[in-house]
C-alpha cells in the first residue's frame, strides 16, 4: 500500500550508452512498486528511451535469432513500471522536454508521455517530497 | 516557503556545439525564467565557463555552416543579470591556471570546502 | 542537522573528481550533517580492497555511513570477503527511502 509519496527524476541519458538509464529505471520500478506517483522529466538523450520504434534483433556472437534473444527494449520496461505503479495505487507520469524531442526526431514515444518544458521540471520539484537529477557524463 | 535550488555544472563542452548552448546552463536560464529560485556552482572543468573570449565560431560541415556558435560566457554574463548567484569554485580555477582578471564580472567566488557549508542554503542540490 | 545521500556512481581509476565527491561527503560531516555516501554502477569498483580504497575506509572512519549496491557489486563479482572495511552492500531501494524521507540527495 503507498504511502502517497511523490518523487520526481530528472534523467537525461540515451538508452543503449551507459549505465545511468538502466539504475534509473531500478529506481525508478522501485518506486513504482511503493505505489509512489513518480514524475519523470526526460532532458536530451532520455526522451529516446520511451521511443516506440526501438526493435529487436537476433544476436549473432551469441547464435541467438531475435526472439531467442529477447533484447531489451526501455520503452518496454518504462509501460511495465507504468502499468506497475498503478496496480500498486500509484502513478507513472513523464515529461519528454519538447525542444530534445524535436533536435533527435523521436516523436513516436508511449501514449502516456507528454512533451513538456523546463518548467514542468520545476512544478514538480516544487510539488514533490523530493526530485533526483541523474545527469549524464 | 518556495524551494531553493543549487545546480551544480561540472561536465563542460559535452555537445555546447551540437547544441550552441550548454545544456544545464540554459535549462537554468529557464527554469529562472519559469519562477525558480536556483543559483549556479561552475566546479571542475565547468569553471572554464567563466573565461572571457571562448570563441567556438567557424565550424563548417560540407556547404553549411553554424551561425550561431555558442557563447558560454555570454551566458553566465546572461544568468548573472537574471539574478541567479553564479557560484566558480576557487580551487578548481588556480588549477586550471587561470586568474581572477580571466573571468567574467559578477561571479561568486567559493572555496572547495566552502561547498559543504553552502549546501546548507539550499533545499536540494542538483548536480548535472 | 540535515541528512544527505552522495551517490556515486563514478570510480576513481577513471575520473579525478570523485575525489572532490568523497571530499563533500567529509566536509558535510565536518559540519554536522548525516552522511551517507551510496557507490553504484562503476562506483563500486573501489569497494573491492585496492590501491584505490583507503579514501572510503577513511570516510567510514570519520563518520560517513558507506554503502555499495548489492546489484552492482554482483555484476562485477565483487564478493563481500573483499570489501574494504568499512563499506557495507545495501539494497538500491535505500536511495529511494532517502528520496521519500527528504533527505537531499545528490547524484555524481
Amino acid at each position: 500500500m503507498s504511502d502517497n509519496k511523490t518523487i520526481t527524476f530528472a534523467l537525461m541519458d540515451a538508452p543503449y550508452e551507459n549505465a545511468r538509464s538502466t539504475t534509473a529505471l531500478r529506481l525508478i520500478d522501485i518506486a513504482a512498486r511503493r505505489g509512489y506517483t513518480v514524475n519523470v522529466f526526460a532532458y536530451e538523450g532520455a526522451v529516446g528511451l520511451p521511443f516506440t520504434k526501438q526493435a529487436p534483433h537476433p544476436n549473432a556472437v551469441h547464435g541467438h535469432d531475435a526472439d531467442e534473444e529477447d533484447h531489451p527494449l526501455p520503452y518496454q520496461w518504462i509501460e511495465s513500471i507504468a502499468k506497475t505503479a498503478e496496480a500498486n495505487g500509484g502513478k507513472l507520469d513523464w515529461i519528454n522536454c519538447g525542444l530534445c524531442v524535436d533536435e533527435r526526431g523521436v516523436h513516436e514515444a508511449l501514449e502516456f508521455t507528454r512533451r513538456g518544458t523546463p518548467g514542468d521540471l520545476w512544478k514538480w520539484a516544487e510539488s514533490s517530497d523530493n526530485t533526483l537529477v541523474i545527469p549524464t557524463k | 516557503m518556495a524551494l531553493k535550488i543549487l545546480n551544480i555544472v561540472e561536465t563542460a563542452y559535452r555537445a555546447t556545439l551540437e547544441e550552441q548552448d550548454d545544456t544545464i546552463l540554459w535549462i537554468s536560464a529557464a527554469m529562472k525564467g519559469a519562477g525558480a529560485d536556483i543559483d549556479v556552482l561552475l566546479r571542475g572543468n565547468a569553471v572554464n565557463y567563466g573565461v572571457k573570449g571562448q570563441d567556438a565560431s567557424g565550424l563548417r560541415f560540407g556547404d553549411k555552416t553554424q551561425t550561431h556558435p555558442p557563447r558560454l560566457d555570454d551566458d553566465v554574463r546572461r544568468l548573472i543579470d537574471k539574478g541567479v548567484k553564479v557560484y566558480v569554485v576557487a580551487d578548481d580555477v588556480a588549477e586550471r591556471g587561470l586568474e581572477r582578471t580571466d573571468l567574467v564580472e559578477g561571479l561568486e567566488r567559493v572555496s572547495r570546502a566552502g561547498i559543504a557549508p553552502l549546501c546548507a542554503d539550499y533545499d536540494q542540490i542538483w548536480h548535472w | 542537522m540535515a541528512k544527505y545521500l552522495l551517490i556515486e556512481s563514478r570510480d576513481p581509476f577513471d575520473s579525478n573528481d570523485v575525489a572532490s565527491f568523497y571530499e563533500l561527503a567529509s566536509g558535510l560531516v565536518q559540519e554536522g550533517e548525516q552522511v551517507t555516501v551510496f557507490l553504484v554502477q562503476n562506483g563500486v569498483l573501489p569497494a573491492r580492497r585496492s590501491t584505490k580504497s583507503k579514501p572510503l575506509s577513511d570516510l567510514a572512519q570519520n563518520g560517513v555511513e558507506v554503502l555499495a549496491d548489492d546489484f552492482s557489486l554482483r555484476e562485477r563479482g565483487i564478493e563481500a570477503a573483499r570489501l574494504v572495511d568499512g563499506v557495507k552492500a545495501s539494497a538500491l531501494d535505500t536511495v529511494i527511502d532517502h528520496l521519500a524521507n527528504g533527505s537531499k540527495v545528490i547524484w555524481h
